[in-house]
């Protein structure tokens, strides 16, 4: 029987997986962001199976903000990434040092 | 039976479809291992009888976002040997950040979870139940705020994305079409009398 625990083992895997991708691929700008947008999925992941667990839509309305934000957000993240490239011919993120932070 | 078959078949085609994002080199790979990924989600969701939710995720997320990622992978030229270098230096750092996290989200869930593995089963829902129809009915009239905040915010994507990618470049030979409709074919023809000449 597929319950509560099995959605959230899952949703912990590819929530962790993306972890360890932003850590490996931490100079590629652009799978940074494909591993953020895994996340919010584990994320979203969760909020489905808690919002079947207790029977109750409030979770599943947070999914779909969510999606909301996430799309505005690639959206936006990939106009400042084309800029970049426009501007440097490159979007490795140790090259990033304009600031000098 | 059944549910829990095409449960552990789509999580696990889904966990290898997420390794195939996180580790392939090729960044149109990684892309369309993505759009894979979203897919055994939406299957996943389709599971937990989140019907509506699994829809959107492939027509909206997969549709337009993973579409958008796609375009901006080919439109830069990414240099795949650059970024292969070093990759495996924070491997095992990486790697072993993901196991610590993974055992105690484990135990977390099934060993210190106060959840009983029978209660942990998902109730069957009434009949004639429409997943649709219990959002909708939720999302508009409690949610409704948040609803519309959210349309801002879908404008807000679209002001910015616009403003930071529009360029004007200088020395462009293009068209301006208000000139063009403005004008009057006496400023543009000069008509001018002059005697006939003789056939030569």
């Amino acid at each position: 029987m597929i319950g509560l625990q099995h959605y959230l083992t899952v949703s912990a895997m590819l929530f962790v997986l993306s972890i360890a991708g932003i850590v490996v691929n931490r100079k590629n700008l652009i799978l940074l962001l494909m591993c953020i947008e895994l996340m919010l999925l584990a994320v979203n992941t969760n909020f489905i199976a808690f919002s079947r667990f207790l029977g109750d839509e409030t979770g599943q309305v947070f999914v779909f903000f969510i999606l909301t934000v996430a799309a505005a957000e690639a959206a936006i993240g990939l106009a400042i990434l084309v800029v970049l490239f426009r501007n440097r011919r490159s979007i490795a993120v140790q090259e990033l040092n304009t600031l000098k932070g | 039976m059944l549910h829990s078959v095409l449960f552990y078949v789509f999580a696990g085609v889904m966990f290898g479809a997420a390794m195939g994002v996180v580790f392939s080199r090729n960044p149109v790979h990684a892309v369309m291992f993505l759009v894979f990924t979203f897919f055994n989600a939406a299957i996943l969701w389709l599971l937990a009888e989140a019907e509506f939710l699994a829809i959107v995720l492939v027509l909206v997320y997969v549709g337009a976002v993973m579409v958008l990622f796609l375009f901006v992978v080919m439109m830069l030229e990414v240099d795949v040997e650059a970024a292969k270098r070093g990759l495996t230096r924070y491997a095992p750092l990486g790697i072993a950040l993901a196991l610590v996290m993974a055992i105690e989200l484990v135990n977390v869930i099934w060993l210190r979870g106060k959840i009983d593995s029978d209660v942990g089963g998902f109730v069957a829902t009434p009949e004639g139940y429409s997943n649709t129809e219990a959002l909708g009915a939720v999302l508009y009239t409690e949610h409704v705020y948040a609803f519309e905040i959210a349309a801002v915010i879908l404008l807000l994507a679209i002001i910015a994305a616009i403003t930071l990618t529009m360029r004007k470049r200088p020395g462009l030979k293009v068209q301006d079409v208000a000139k063009q409709v403005a004008t009057r074919a006496k400023d543009r023809l000069r008509v001018v009398r002059m005697d006939a000449e003789k056939k030569q």
